[in-house]
């Protein structure tokens, strides 16, 4: 497992999820502190391109051996791509949460959402 | 959200430093895993493991009419128990409802250790205190806070044990008195996991220095996360999921624990349910497909419900979902699809044999 993280590029949600914004398409993920608590991630459940999310309801499910959680839109929009490799090795959401660990992209309804979002020194402060 | 004062094993800090994520679990702080629940129960499977389980309560019963007492509470037939013997039994209530499921030693004649589950051990010594004021020669007492338990399994379990102990460990289902690394311990053959080894009960205090002994010989301490996918894997039952007190021991596929001759609490009821067949069965299942089972899923047969997940998780050494499920009867037979509701979604599952590892198909 890696160590605990949490980019300085990313905006965060108190839901333990991240989004990298790049225009007006996000990627999403959960964080270092999501996947900790978890524990090692055997089941990823993925929701399908052309879905629509909304900030602060669920759109996926991940499940560790013990237990199954929802993980947390933190944006609202439009899934346009899923990152299907997780289906073979949800271990990745573990090994590479801000990397090869990403879950979706969404188009952006609202950008004007992200107003609403963490930077990494409050979801920090947030954990602590 | 409740603020309840969580009790701590004597192993507390060792958990700390071992890297333990802890969980409150039955009143007590308890480690679910360490370095992961999967690397913890491939440790069981294929080496050894120390679980502690002091969070476990003991009853202990005493006096000439020791057995008799215990014979009219336990489902099983305790006079089988020789001194030094071990026994699996049900504690059941007049309907028949299963109160606990636990394990009795046969310490010396006349003197019995019982076993409880954490999250029962206040209901059933209640249940031995009441039901003990009928016999004149039983002294009932609460024994939880003598002992700390913890639980060496897997197949390097006994060496790991003998090499630190005074004489041979005792054989599968009995229990001695040894002395380990200079300190006094009951070691019984028992444990949870399907894997051979040794739990030990030891005064409190003892807990931390058998704890380092195992873990300088390499034993893998191993978390309540994985002890649950050991005992599904072998369909071991786990009260409050696959039993409880509305559901019977004949149902839960327990009737070889029960000697309804014995005239136990609940005989009748129980004869009675065996003369009948039971409502419903306790089936080991595999999912066929993607997908985990939890306790509480519908099972279901042509979208009809037919039955219901009482325990649920990812099988470490099968890599796929498995459980356990109470099912209508016509149902029971291994082979049969089923279908399982998961939060909305069908997974395809098909009724398997105990227990659910050894696979016999891939490891036969």
């Amino acid at each position: 497992m890696a160590d605990a993280s949490y980019p300085e590029d990313l905006l965060y949600h108190p839901e333990h999820d991240w989004a990298k914004i790049d225009g007006d398409v996000a990627t999403f993920g959960v964080t270092w502190f999501a996947q900790d608590a978890l524990g090692e991630v055997v089941y990823f459940d993925p929701p399908e391109v052309g879905t629509t999310v909304t900030k602060d309801e669920p759109y996926a499910e991940v499940e560790s051996v013990k237990a199954v959680s929802d993980v947390f839109a933190p944006l609202s929009g439009e899934i346009i791509e899923v990152n299907t490799a997780l289906g073979d090795s949800p271990e990745t959401i573990n090994s590479d949460p801000y990397g090869e660990g990403w879950m979706v992209k969404v188009k952006l309804s609202d950008v004007s959402e992200t107003d609403q979002l963490l930077d990494q020194a409050t979801y920090l402060e947030s954990l602590s | 959200m409740e603020q309840t004062l969580l009790k701590r094993t004597p192993l507390f800090e060792r958990h700390q430093a071992a890297g333990a994520k802890l969980v409150p679990f039955a009143g007590w702080e308890m480690p679910v895993q360490y370095e992961g629940i999967r690397p913890e129960h491939t440790a069981v499977r294929t080496d050894a493991g120390v679980f502690d389980v002091s969070h476990m309560g003991e009853i202990e019963t005493r006096g000439e009419q020791a057995l008799e007492f215990l014979q009219r509470i336990l489902s099983n037939d305790v006079a089988k128990i020789p001194v030094g013997g071990a026994q699996y039994a049900l504690l059941t209530a007049p309907d028949g409802g299963v109160i606990d499921d636990l394990f009795t030693y046969r310490l010396e004649p006349d003197r019995y250790l019982t076993v409880t589950n954490a999250s029962n051990h206040e209901k059933d010594l209640a249940w031995f205190l009441e039901q003990a004021r009928a016999f004149d020669g039983v002294v009932v007492r609460d024994a939880a806070a003598d002992y700390a338990m913890l639980a060496v399994q897997g197949p390097r379990a006994r060496e790991a044990v003998q090499a630190f102990a005074d004489q041979p460990l005792p054989d599968r289902m009995t229990i001695a008195s040894r002395v380990l690394a200079g300190r006094e311990a009951l070691v019984a053959g028992t444990g949870y996991t399907g894997e051979d080894g040794v739990e030990l009960l030891v005064a409190p205090d003892d807990a931390p220095a058998i704890w380092d002994e195992l873990l300088k010989r390499s034993v893998t301490p191993v978390g309540l996360g994985a002890r649950d996918t050991l005992r599904t894997e072998v369909c071991f039952h786990l009260y409050g999921n696959d039993l409880m007190e509305d559901r019977d021991p004949i149902a839960a596929g327990l009737g070889w624990a029960v000697k309804e001759d014995t005239g136990f609490i609940g005989s009748d009821v129980i004869a009675q349910i065996r003369a009948d067949g039971p409502a419903e069965k306790l089936v080991p299942f595999k999912l066929t497909d993607k997908g985990i089972a939890r306790q509480g899923n519908a099972i279901l047969i042509e979208g009809e419900e037919v039955g219901v997940v009482t325990s649920g998780t990812l099988s470490p050494s099968l890599d796929v979902g498995i459980g356990l499920g109470y099912v209508r009867p016509e149902f029971a037979t291994p082979g049969t699809a089923l279908e399982i509701d998961v939060r909305g979604k069908v997974r395809p599952a098909v009724v398997a044999t105990k227990p659910l590892y050894p696979d016999e198909e891939t490891d036969g």
